[in-house]
């Protein structure tokens, strides 16, 4: 699955400039627990990916992810919509 | 068995080891007197109030209490029973027709409390399907309004004019849209750029709705808040209010030209499953509404007022939350919690309250110590406030 790999290195590479404590990123990479994101970063990188994909990651569907892995598959279907 | 109360002791260990270095609790204060809008007695101490929202100074106007004893008098203590039922008395209405008037608006819904004003009208006209679209910084009752209703809810960055227009931009053309905006941000005290945000939102078919809480009474020519300072307020949907700030009672409200706007009564459950507010507050509300049509001396001195202390805090060398004042909230930033907690008890003893408003209320994780302004503080007292302040801040080590 050469999509999904992309799309997880996509979002990878948005995730970087806020690893700030250089966490290694996986599909099962969590963002509250091993990226250790507070509300204020969560909202600033959601912004990052909005405006990447030119989508809407409504706060009811940010609820609903907490893995890399989950988001890499909300915004495929995102995108794919 | 799992105890409940589990999730909040991270909560608990950061609020003993606040306890552990001596200072006191900041969140469970007593107020022991109360001798006018800008005085009262906290530890057996004469202290200035500070953060109270006080804004036009109502609570004891001669006229607003006069109003209250008669309708205690004339109409018992309480209505026991919803708006729908039997809890609208002849002073709800009164009370409606001063919001209607003060907004020349043709609708007006009273509510018992603020928060309640927005959970209701936010969670009943955003349903499945539709979406409200709102500033990040808003405020927890906003937050509580989507939690309730059944709409989806997208966020943007505070007064980002460019990240609220994307946005709409993204959404579906025929889907509902309900904007939510805040003239005044009571944290920092910052303005909203209304004018800028209500023109991409109308462009985008939005309806909008303005919390105007902390401008009534004061900004704007009739005192409507910062879309008639602004010349927006005709493009506004909802306005709503509260009776806890310049109003000096209890209370919430929303105003509208809506023509459908009355079947909210039926339809929005925190106003129908409530009671009503009882007839003193009621009345007292109107009259304090009716007073604040025509203040505009007071309006003056308040922000006499708010520019002095802004200026006062800044040349001490406080970090602020506005680069100016721009409504009557000052915030004043702290390095952290513990300095925040020490200099907040620095200032009761040298007799001030302020509020002290920590994460997840403030923004970007700020603690903050918030200064409201009040009509009724002379200028004597601002100068006192500021040699607190200043005395204060030396003996904590934050100037």
């Amino acid at each position: 699955m050469t999509d999904r790999s992309e799309m997880f290195d996509r979002l990878k590479g948005l995730i970087e400039p806020f690893n700030k404590k250089g966490t290694e990123v996986s599909e099962a990479t969590t963002f509250a627990g091993d990226l250790e994101w507070d509300s204020l970063t969560v909202m600033d990188f959601v912004a990052e990916v909005e405006d990447s994909f030119d989508i809407i990651i409504s706060m009811n569907l940010q609820a609903e992810i907490e893995t890399v892995g989950q988001l890499v598959d909300a915004v495929t279907k995102l995108t794919a919509a | 068995m799992t105890d409940l109360f589990s999730k909040f002791d991270a909560l608990i260990a950061q609020r003993e080891g606040l306890l552990a270095t001596g200072v006191k609790d900041p969140f469970s204060l007593v107020m022991e007197e109360v001798k006018s809008p800008t005085v009262a007695v906290v530890n057996g101490k004469e202290t200035i109030l500070l953060g109270t929202y006080n804004y036009m100074g109502m609570t004891f106007d001669d006229d607003v209490i006069a109003a209250g004893k008669q309708a205690l008098d004339e109409f018992g203590a309480g209505t026991t029973g919803s708006r729908v039922l039997n809890g609208t008395f002849q002073g709800h209405k009164e009370c409606e027709d001063a919001l209607k008037e003060f907004y020349g608006m043709d609708h007006a819904m009273v509510f018992s409390t603020g928060y309640q004003a927005n959970l209701g009208i936010i969670s009943t006209i955003a349903g499945k399907g539709d979406y409200i679209i709102l500033d990040i910084d808003s405020h927890a009752s906003i937050y509580d309004g989507c939690k309730m209703g059944d709409a989806e809810i997208v966020a943007f960055r505070h007064n980002d004019v460019e990240a609220l227009e994307k946005r709409l931009k993204r959404l579906p053309a025929d889907a509902g849209k309900l904007v939510v905006l805040e003239g005044v941000y009571s944290m920092l005290g910052d303005v909203a750029p209304l004018k800028e945000m209500i023109r991409v939102s109308k462009e985008a078919g939005a309806m909008i709705l303005v919390d105007e809480a902390h401008s009534m009474g004061f900004i704007g020519e009739n005192g409507r808040g910062v879309a008639e300072e602004q010349g927006v307020l005709g493009d506004v949907d909802f306005i709503i209010g509260t009776f806890s700030k310049s109003v000096g009672t209890v209370g919430g409200f929303c105003v509208s030209n809506h023509p459908k706007f009355e079947i909210m009564r039926l339809v929005c459950r925190p106003y129908v499953f409530t009671a009503s507010l009882p007839p003193s507050v009621v009345a007292c509300s109107a009259a304090s509404i009716r007073k604040l049509m025509h203040n505009s001396n007071k309006r003056g001195h308040l922000w006499e007022n708010s520019k002095n202390l802004h200026q006062g805090l800044r040349d001490l060398g406080f970090q602020l939350g506005t680069p100016n004042a721009q409504s009557a909230i000052i915030a004043v930033i702290m390095p952290d919690l513990e300095k925040g907690a020490a200099m907040w008890a620095a200032l009761l003893e040298n007799g001030l309250y302020v509020n002290l408003a920590r994460p997840p209320a403030t923004p970007a994780g700020m603690t903050l110590l918030r200064c409201s302004l009040c009509a009724e503080h002379s200028s004597a007292q601002v100068a006192d406030i500021l040699d607190r302040f200043e005395r204060a801040g030396k003996a904590v080590g934050i100037i």
